[in-house]
Order: structure tokens, then C-alpha cells, then sequence
């Protein structure tokens, strides 16, 4: 099943990659639409930093993950690289819970 | 691939105004190693996705194929995420898919831009994301912008490429991946997505862009001229939900997408929380239906 979803992802985004390149104008151009392909993303990514914090299978917990996440907003604050934010992210989370246990 | 960090957004902003008319021509080499330097600076961070896929518990055959033929890089994490967290597979090809819509915006753009011949069309397709359109689309001509598109996607495909394989690689000699704090990767890469959006796309709406505002030190007759330099969406200005509307969208999807995770199945929560984006905009329309009424 895990091969399904990567198939059915890789042929999705491929045909919207494609498709962007190949339609008239005029059909994507709307400014209703393009208004929601901004939003559609922001709102995906949102909801995912919450689901990947503080979900863990069906409940709400608050863990280390939490903590690495916050560290990961401060790296961001502050400018830092992308890959030093995520690893500022892995790093606090693995010391969290190495400490807490 | 990702879309990343805020410099290739301001890239993107800046570079899509109309402003830089002025600007000296752009030698060919100059577009190279602007192109290059984004293709590898990027394409390097392949390395966190193949290290956060294979704790997620992708086989390391997985993680490369979804970085050859996926390639776009929120979508990727977004998908293993999901996959790792013991979703559904198809939800969490559709969150996945979600997150890839915006490359067809980028494509109807690049296609005036670049004029591809039919028979390029399907292979340049898969080239099309955040940081190549950026690149094309700061260039001044059609053969400068063919040239960056070429080398950023060239060097992006490869440098991210490698760069997965060899995390994967990595991650799966480390062992158990929570140990390492490699489950907060996801959350932090997103984060790192989300934020330049939540900025980057307020102040590109016509009302907040500062640099369309003349000095008011010249005489105010002489600014009293047409400004319409940003013809794009004006009822946006007038409306205060729709200058949040990121922020608004952002924060009820979170709620929505918390809120309806002890009652649905794993990985349906993130398409509850889509739903956000089409609700604030219809609230928005509403409240500014002005006497003109929509369009």
C-alpha cells in the first residue's frame, strides 16, 4: 500500500507539473483560483506542523516534538539556514526526550 | 523541492515585480552561477528529506523514487509523514497532492516565459517547482530565462538526487529514528515553508507593497498621477480579511486539523483542514461584496 501512495503521488504531481505547462492561460488565470492555489498550500503546511507536533495516532499529546518545533521557530527567527533548522529541530527534540526520558 | 527558505522567496518577489526594467543587462555567466547557486544550496537539503523518510520508515528504494519521479519536496515530506505517522495511503497521497497544485501556477507562467516547443513540454514538466520558476522568471529575456530554468533544474535534480540517497543511506545505519529527534524534522522543514508565505505573500498584494509608495517628500501634486503599476486584484486592498487572509487560514487549519484528529481516521485530518483556504476566501468575498459586486 505504501507503493500505492507513492505512484499515485508521483503521477499527481507530475500531472499538475505538466498541466500548468500546457493549458491556455485563461483557464488558471482567474483570480479566484489563483487566490486559493496560494491558500491551499498555506493552509496543508499549517495543519501538518500541528498534526506531526501534537498528534500521535488518534490522540492530542504535547512532547518533545513540541520543543523542537519552537526551537525550530526560533532558528527561523533568527535567519538561520534551512538545513541548520532542521537539524536545531532534531537535535532539541532527541535531547528533550533523552532528558525527560 | 522545496520551495524553501525566505531568500528564494524575496528572490521570487522581487523579481516579479515589474521594477527591475531599469537593471543592466545580465551576462550568461551571471545567470549560471545564480542558477547553480541555488540548484546546490537546495538540492543539498535532499539530505533531510531521505534522513526524514527513512525514519519514517521508507525503504531506502522508496525515498529514492519518490525524489526521482515526486520531485517536489513539501509534497515528499508531507506524504512520508503521513505514511510514517500509520495514515492511509491514498490521504496521504492527497495531502500530498494538495501541496503540489501550486506547481501548476508556476508552470502557466513558465510556459509564456520559456515558449517550449511541444515535444520539451513533458520532460521540462518535471522541473517545474518553486526554486526553477523563481529563476526563470527573474530573468529579462526568454533565452536568459531557458538558460537558468536548464541549469537550477539540472543541478537541483541531481544535487537532490544524491543528496536523498545518501540520507537515506545515513538514517538507516542510525538505527531508531526517534531516538535521534528525527520525527521533529518534518514539522520543522513545514514550518520553514509556511513562514516566508505567511510574509512573503501579504506584502506581494498590491495594498502592502511598499516600493509602489512614492516618497511624499516631492510635492504631493506631482504623485497625485495614475498608480497603477499593480493592476492585480484591487478589491484585495480594500478588504482586511483578505490581507490576513494567510494568517486566518493558517491558524483555522491548525485548529480544524487538531480538532478532528480523535475522530477520524489517521491522515484525514490535513484534507478537514484544506477546507480552511475556501472558507476564509468565501468569508472574504462576502464581506467585501461591494455595491460593484464580485466579478
Amino acid at each position: 500500500m505504501v507503493w500505492v501512495a507513492i505512484v499515485v503521488t508521483a503521477a499527481g504531481c507530475y500531472a499538475v507539473k505538466l498541466l500548468g505547462l500546457s493549458v491556455p492561460a485563461a483557464v488558471l488565470e482567474r483570480p479566484l483560483v489563483r487566490r486559493l492555489a496560494a491558500l491551499v498550500p498555506i493552509a496543508a503546511l499549517a495543519a501538518l506542523i500541528a498534526l506531526q507536533t501534537f498528534a500521535d495516532g488518534r490522540t492530542l499529546v504535547v512532547d518533545a516534538r513540541a520543543a523542537g518545533l519552537a526551537a525550530a521557530a526560533v532558528a527561523l527567527l533568527l535567519r538561520a539556514p534551512f538545513l541548520v533548522v532542521v537539524a536545531v529541530a532534531v537535535v532539541v527534540t532527541a535531547a528533550v526526550r533523552a532528558l525527560t526520558g | 523541492m522545496g520551495d524553501i527558505p525566505a531568500r528564494f522567496v524575496t528572490l521570487w518577489r522581487v523579481t516579479t515585480t515589474p521594477v527591475q526594467a531599469g537593471l543592466p543587462p545580465k551576462p550568461r555567466a551571471a545567470v549560471v552561477r545564480d542558477a547553480l547557486g541555488v540548484g546546490t544550496a537546495v538540492g543539498l537539503s535532499g539530505f533531510a528529506f531521505g534522513v526524514t523518510s527513512a525514519g519514517a520508515g521508507m525503504t531506502v528504494v522508496q525515498t529514492c523514487v519518490l525524489s526521482l519521479f515526486v520531485f517536489t519536496g513539501a509534497s515528499q515530506f508531507a506524504l512520508v509523514g503521513a505514511l510514517g505517522g500509520g495514515g492511509n495511503p491514498l490521504a496521504a497521497a492527497a495531502g500530498a497532492l494538495l501541496l503540489g497544485v501550486r506547481n501548476a501556477f508556476y508552470g502557466l507562467r513558465l510556459s509564456q516565459l520559456l515558449g517550449l516547443p511541444g515535444s520539451v513540454r513533458p520532460l521540462a514538466a518535471q522541473w517545474v517547482i518553486d526554486e526553477t520558476s523563481a529563476v526563470a522568471l527573474a530573468q529579462p529575456d526568454r533565452r536568459l530565462a531557458r538558460l537558468g530554468f536548464t541549469v537550477t533544474g539540472v543541478s537541483l535534480y541531481a544535487g537532490w538526487n544524491i543528496t536523498t540517497f545518501l540520507g537515506a543511506l545515513g538514517a538507516s545505519a542510525l538505527g531508531d529514528p526517534t531516538a535521534w529527534g528525527l520525527d521533529a524534522a518534518g514539522p520543522a522543514v513545514f514550518l520553514a515553508l509556511l513562514l516566508p508565505m505567511l510574509r512573503g505573500r501579504s506584502s506581494s498584494t498590491p495594498a502592502a507593497a511598499p516600493p509602489a509608495e512614492p516618497p511624499s517628500d516631492g510635492g504631493p501634486a506631482g504623485h497625485a498621477g495614475p498608480r497603477d503599476e499593480a493592476p492585480r486584484a484591487p478589491q484585495a486592498a480594500r478588504d482586511p480579511l483578505a490581507r490576513r487572509a494567510e494568517a486566518v487560514v493558517a491558524v483555522l487549519a491548525v485548529v480544524l486539523a487538531l480538532a478532528c484528529v480523535p475522530f477520524v481516521p489517521v491522515g484525514v485530518p490535513v484534507l478537514v483542514a484544506v477546507l480552511a483556504a475556501p472558507a476564509v476566501l468565501a468569508a472574504s468575498r462576502l464581506l467585501t461584496r461591494s455595491p460593484r459586486g464580485g466579478r
